[in-house]
């Protein structure tokens, strides 16, 4: 295990050269993790599909076919996809609107995903949400969600929901862990820090994931958040854990966040985990990133979590070749994303008032139209509750 | 019909029975907010519910509105159904990104995938002397954003009935009670019922002025009513209960009888449930009037603390006799 030391600059005025500050000790890459080898070409695989998904959306960006805020996730990829892979497919998870990685690597296909963004009626969301809102109930996928923070005390309650559910409602023990994603900007929003007290006040099992890029837009952290090179540090006044994980390298984060999870899983006590990435685009398609340096960029592409996972392989004997073929593969799923959105309709005009309401007093469509006349006759039946048709 | 001896009980006490019922008929629904546990509620409505459901389902929060709002909305994005107490709307205010942004958008925003299965009440409306950020009147603000649903009894019976609607509601439901209601004794029966939203209740029957509130001002209105009665002007007032849904159907077929219409909103004026209703009897009942549809609102200005200038500030009966001789061209 190698410490990672990323030294702090201080002096007012110069560039961050590390935009994360010293770590605190206990930063560690795990060497040789005994991950299966087919598993981990599972999340090279992953991370690649994000990665070319995302410089694909770039250029469908500047193409005009992607419209409003769209934020990639390239060089936080081992993030999503070691977390993903650390937890159950029936553990819930939410996060912010940088969420296409998320989605996929939840499982959600690329072009569901990319026809969301296209605004088309085969997305995830139908073409209602956006880049910011890839939603996937089949997936136990909660959303991305626009407004900072706002996803973190939905993560409380889908911990609260999940263990209510599982001790209340069904009698048994709490089973389920929540992965909430935020921004390191994200902690300086008065909604996280009331959603992270109750998390620990009512033992509740849930993970915050922050994926510390070491920005919020232009604002690097030691700029905007107080003890900003230790945040972890922060869970200590929640009486929980705060944990550092290098979330550049994927067998890492996965084998840091699968003993966190479990150790949630049985405690039902949260854990607040420092995820160090770094995103190497600009905070949306419109940022020329002036508020750094090509030396620091170039510094955190060197720790490319693409060529870590990689390097890992080959070590255990991936050929080159293996390597392009599944950069191939990924390019091939991509583009018949690509195609499939494209062809996917715009949706209907008629959707326009659809999914307002689940109850309907009529048809809606506006507010204070005559079709929404009250009267028995338009009263909404009340089905018998039945938690196996209902609940997730 | 057999004579049931009729059975009397507070508001407060009716709102209490509906959600023990329901609680105890789904356990999904839990309720949780400041107080309402081990304090019996800030107003007392929840009094009792802890010895009965135990601390798992009536849960004291801290005072973190924007926190619990938003857990709330996690859990009901699961399927649970929580309720959820605002102290006073006022103190919704905080949490205003939770409710607005996530619980009625929720549906929407993920293409029918997650919705929102939960009830937000406490009180609202001024009447207190409890000042300018104490008193607020939520109804022009929150109903207008769609996707919830809004429900405002003026009575312990309809607190019972679209309580019990409320909690049973697949869509987000904004309940507003009246803390100077919540004393207020009425009959309601041992049988469960249920009241459907969008339907008003036909509070008064009159022929010459239909009066159109929501909530405590329906009081207000029936007050101004009787008054007018011994002027010899016969008011129909209509207690609307929900104000999304709008029972349009109720306003318009009265207001095509009587041929005049006064609204009255505790809320403030500009973007309103009632500058909503003149639009619509203008639109719907256009050649039925014989004047403009009159409104009376609070007072366009912050809740005044002294009592003379509040009740002034309030919509009352004095003031909505007034807009109705002026609309029946009586003034
Ligand atoms: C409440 C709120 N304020 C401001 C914004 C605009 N905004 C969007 S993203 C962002 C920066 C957030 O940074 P961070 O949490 O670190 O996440 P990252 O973008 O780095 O993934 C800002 C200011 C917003 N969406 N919501
Ligand atoms: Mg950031």
């Amino acid at each position: 295990m190698a410490n990672r030391d990323r030294p702090q600059t201080e002096a007012p005025g110069e560039p961050f050269m590390n935009v994360h500050g010293a770590p605190p000790s206990g930063v560690v890459r795990h060497e040789h993790p005994t991950v299966d080898a087919a598993l981990a070409r599972a999340w090279l695989r992953q991370m690649l599909l994000i990665r070319e998904f995302e410089l694909r959306c770039m250029q469908a960006y500047q193409d005009k076919k992607i419209g409003g805020f769209c934020h990639v996730y390239i060089g936080q990829e081992a993030v999503a996809v070691g977390c993903v892979a650390a937890v159950e497919a029936t553990d819930p998870i939410v996060t912010a609107y940088r969420d296409h990685g998320h989605a996929l690597a939840r499982g959600m296909e690329a072009r569901h995903c990319m026809a969301e963004m296209f605004g088309r009626a085969g997305g995830c969301a139908k073409g209602k949400g956006g880049s910011m809102h890839m939603f996937d109930r089949a997936h136990n996928l909660f959303g991305g969600h626009g407004i900072v923070g706002a996803q973190v005390p939905l993560g409380v309650g889908l911990a609260f929901g999940t263990k209510y559910l599982d001790e209340v409602v069904n009698g048994g023990r709490s089973s389920r862990v929540t992965l909430a994603f935020l921004g390191d900007g994200a902690l300086n929003q008065g909604s996280v820090h009331e959603a992270m007290n109750l998390a620990g006040l009512f033992d509740l099992p849930i993970v915050f994931v922050c994926e510390n890029n070491g920005y919020s837009m232009g604002t690097a952290i030691a700029r905007g958040t107080t003890m900003g090179h230790n945040i972890s540090a922060k869970a200590a006044a929640y009486g929980y854990e705060g944990l550092v994980i290098d979330g550049m390298d994927v067998l890492t984060v996965y084998a840091e966040m699968k003993a966190i999870v479990e150790r949630v899983r049985s405690t039902c006590r949260p854990v607040f985990v420092d995820m160090r990435t770094y995103r190497y685009k600009g905070h949306s398609m419109s940022d020329p990133r002036k508020y750094r340096t090509r030396e620091e960029e170039e510094q955190y592409e060197m720790d490319d979590p693409i060529g870590a996972i990689k390097g890992h392989l080959e070590a255990r004997g991936m050929t080159e070749e293996e390597f392009k073929a599944l950069q191939r593969d990924v390019r091939t799923e991509v583009r018949g994303a690509m195609e499939w959105s494209e062809s996917s309709p715009a949706p209907p005009v008629a959707d326009l008032y659809r999914d307002v309401y689940i109850e309907r007093w009529g048809t809606y469509t506006g507010s204070s139209q005559p079709e929404m006349l009250g009267g028995a006759e338009n009263a909404p039946q009340f089905q018998a509750f039945d938690p196996k048709a209902d609940l997730l | 019909m057999t004579a049931v001896a009729a059975r009397e009980i507070e508001f407060r006490d009716a709102l209490r029975e509906a959600m023990s019922e329901e609680m105890r008929r789904d356990t999904r629904v839990m309720l949780l907010g400041e107080e309402v546990a081990q304090y019996n509620g800030a107003y007392k409505v929840s009094r009792g519910m802890l010895d009965e459901f135990g601390p798992r389902r009536v849960i004291d929060t801290p005072i973190s509105e924007s926190g619990f709002a938003g857990m709330a909305i996690g859990a009901a994005m699961l399927g649970l159904r929580p309720i959820v107490e605002f102290m006073s709307w006022s103190f919704s205010l905080v949490a205003a990104d939770q409710i607005l942004n996530n619980a009625p958008k929720m549906l929407y925003m993920s293409g029918g995938q997650f919705g929102c299965p939960i009830v937000f009440r406490g009180n609202d409306g001024a009447g207190g002397q409890l000042g300018s950020t104490h008193s607020w009147s939520v109804e022009g603000l929150y109903s207008n954003v769609p996707g919830l649903t809004m429900a405002i009894p003026s009575n312990p019976y309809d607190a019972k009935g679209l309580m019990k609607t409320a909690i049973r509601c697949d869509d987000p439901v904004f309940f507003l009670e009246s803390e100077r209601l919540l004393g207020m004794k009425g009959e309601v029966p041992e049988e469960e019922y249920l009241i459907p939203f969008g339907q008003a209740r036909v509070a008064r029957r009159g022929d010459d002025c239909t009066i159109v509130a929501f909530g405590r001002p329906v009081h207000l209105a029936l007050e101004a009513a009787e008054a007018l009665a011994k002027e010899g002007v016969s008011c129909e007032v209509l207690d609307m209960r929900t104000i999304r849904p709008l029972d349009a159907g109720s306003i318009v077929s009265s207001v095509r009888r009587t041929g005049a219409c006064v609204v009255v909103d505790q809320s403030w004026s500009f973007g309103s449930p009632g500058s909503e209703v003149a639009s619509l009897v203008h639109r719907e009942c256009f050649d039925d009037l014989d004047n403009h549809v009159h409104r009376v609102h609070s007072a366009d200005v912050p809740t005044p603390y002294a009592h003379a200038l509040e009740q002034e500030y309030l919509p009352n009966p004095r003031r909505i006799c007034e807009a109705v001789r002026s609309c029946l061209y009586r003034a």
